[in-house]
């Protein structure tokens, strides 16, 4: 069953309440490497963006996407706010004129949204970047489809790879951001951008486990 | 976390009022987005010399807008860069014309958030150059980082060009200047004590009571190496050796100097350090032409110095005696 409208929009609710949830946890692996503000400022975000979506009455997925985004660079600040605001405003231009998402759109508007974060931050897999997390992701939802699996399970797979991406930064030595002023230093914590994109697609797992 | 504030969340917004309510004669604040600028703003046919960055570092930028510096400052949260729509309204609300210079720090968020905002104005067929500042010789060059963060230079380079944009320079002999500025400024800070940001509410980090971080960053970044805390003058030589050695500057050599407080620090133990910056330009044949000391890019209340150099040609230190009205600077008028 394809998502509708409606399924995106609960996704989206989830990920706010997963980053309230987690706010002072981001912020504190955010304070090891970086300047301790991404839980803040990811929950600041997703807050504004809700309230914009409530009285938004959309024509297509595409607008919600895009409406999230234009939010996310306009509250977020920092890294993340350009990083962020350029996934969803990307999945935003996939989706564009879509009234549902098959499992196939699903994976063109993910390719399009991390390739969108790769061109604004220049980050390379192996930096100790949110990279780390959504190319893995990536990598397995399209293979889980390949071999036939079905939506629900291909996003399942999908957000363990993304955990499995984002523990794996912890040894990493940070090569983009502020943790890379560390060097050598930033190795052994693990890397708080990963860590919200495990989080949000996590959350897709999570809502669309039902609705796939 | 004792501070003189209302609500961690409004640090901001409130400190933004106080300043409208301060200085109606010289600057003009407008929210949501949040920017301050040239209350006789816009001046036709001026290049609009724009920055901007996370709060905390007082008076820069916003403190720096007036006659002779910047058209217009856009404030982050505390320590969080300014987002692409605060720079975009700015913009067009002070841009006279000639074009919109934006003076940019080297760190990640700030340059992806001015980027974005140089994106949608040339959409517009606005004229936009960036200057990016990278100077912090704290940071060791590195092929794979961020790259050097951007500190003392950015105000001097503010100054310079404020001035050089109000004597009718066009878009691209400012960008020329400002690279130029950018090449030749290089700085190195310290801290005796961390800070805390409002909203975070507790100490950025951890610093004991007889340690000192040399290299420190703006926002409590991790310097080069931490220590048992020195003399004065041995904190002085581990600060200038770095600078003096990258660019390197020489003997003959002019410098405009700058010996900033990080916040915490008072003017007395800045000029015990600008004694012992002064000895050792003296030692090396550079002369100190001009210099400026006190609060100037801050990181809230952290207790710590930061020294800039900048090799000056006669163009620069002519636009440096410019006259200036902000704020924060003022002098000859």
């Amino acid at each position: 069953m394809p998502l509708t409208q409606e399924a995106v929009r609960a996704w989206l609710q989830r990920c706010a309440a997963v980053l309230e949830e987690n706010r002072d946890y981001l912020t504190q692996l955010d304070a090891a490497i970086g300047d301790a503000d991404h839980g803040v400022n990811m929950d600041r975000g997703f807050k504004a963006a809700m309230a914009r979506l409530a009285s938004l009455n959309a024509p297509d997925i595409g607008s919600v996407f895009k409406t999230v985004g234009m939010t996310l660079v306009a509250t977020v600040g920092g890294a993340g706010g350009p990083l962020y605001g350029t996934f969803f405003l990307q999945l935003g231009v996939k989706t564009a004129n879509k009234q549902e998402l098959t499992p196939h759109d699903w994976a063109e508007a993910l390719e399009a949204a991390i390739n969108g974060v790769i061109a604004r931050g220049q980050a390379r897999p192996g930096d100790k970047t949110m990279v780390d997390a959504l190319l893995p992701a990536l990598e397995a939802y399209k293979a889980a489809l390949q071999e036939g699996a079905s939506f629900a399970e291909a996003l399942a797979r999908s957000a363990a790879a993304a955990e499995e991406g984002m523990k794996a930064t912890i040894p990493m030595i940070a090569k983009k951001g502020r943790a890379s002023y560390l060097g050598e230093r930033s190795a052994g914590h693990q890397d708080p951008g990963a860590t919200s994109s495990y989080l949000l697609l996590q959350a897709a797992a999570e809502t669309w486990a039902d609705a796939a | 976390m004792k501070k003189l504030i209302n609500d961690p969340q409004n640090v901001v917004p409130e400190a933004l009022e106080g300043m409208a309510k301060a200085h109606p004669d010289l600057v003009k604040v407008h929210f949501e987005p949040n920017f301050v600028y040239r209350a006789d703003a816009p001046r036709q046919g001026k290049v609009a010399v724009i920055s901007g960055g996370g709060s905390g570092h007082e008076p820069m930028h916003v403190g720096f807008v007036g006659y002779g510096m910047l058209d217009a400052a856009c404030p982050g949260a505390v320590f969080t860069s300014p987002t692409p729509d605060q720079m975009y309204e700015a913009a067009k609300t002070v841009h006279g014309g000639a074009g919109i210079l934006l003076i940019v720090k080297n760190y990640a968020g700030d340059v992806m958030n001015f980027d974005m905002a140089a994106d949608l104005l040339r959409g517009e067929g606005l004229q936009v150059e960036s200057v990016l500042i990278a100077d912090d010789v704290a940071v060791e060059s590195s092929l794979y980082s961020q790259g050097r963060r951007g500190t003392g230079t950015t105000v001097l380079a503010e100054k310079i060009l404020g001035a050089a944009a109000e004597q009718g320079y066009d878009l691209q002999r400012l960008a020329d200047l400002g690279r130029r500025v950018a090449e030749n400024g290089r700085c190195m800070g310290m801290a005796l004590t961390s800070c805390t940001v409002p909203h975070v509410g507790k100490p950025t980090f951890e610093l004991g009571e007889e340690e000192m971080e040399i290299g420190i960053g703006i926002h409590g970044e991790p310097g080069r190496y931490r220590e048992p805390l020195k003399r004065a003058d041995e904190i002085v030589e581990r600060l200038m050796e770095p600078i003096l050695s990258d660019l390197p500057f020489r003997s003959g050599d002019r410098v405009i100097c700058m010996v900033n407080s990080m916040g915490g620090t008072p003017l007395i133990e800045l000029y015990i350090v600008y004694r012992k910056v002064a000895q050792i330009c003296e030692e090396r044949g550079i002369q100190i032409a001009r210099n400026l000391i006190g609060p100037y890019i801050t990181s809230l209340e952290m207790a710590g110095t930061s020294i800039t150099l900048l090799r000056a040609d006669d163009e620069m230190l002519s636009l440096w005696d410019h006259p200036v009205k902000t704020p924060a600077l003022r002098w000859g008028m």
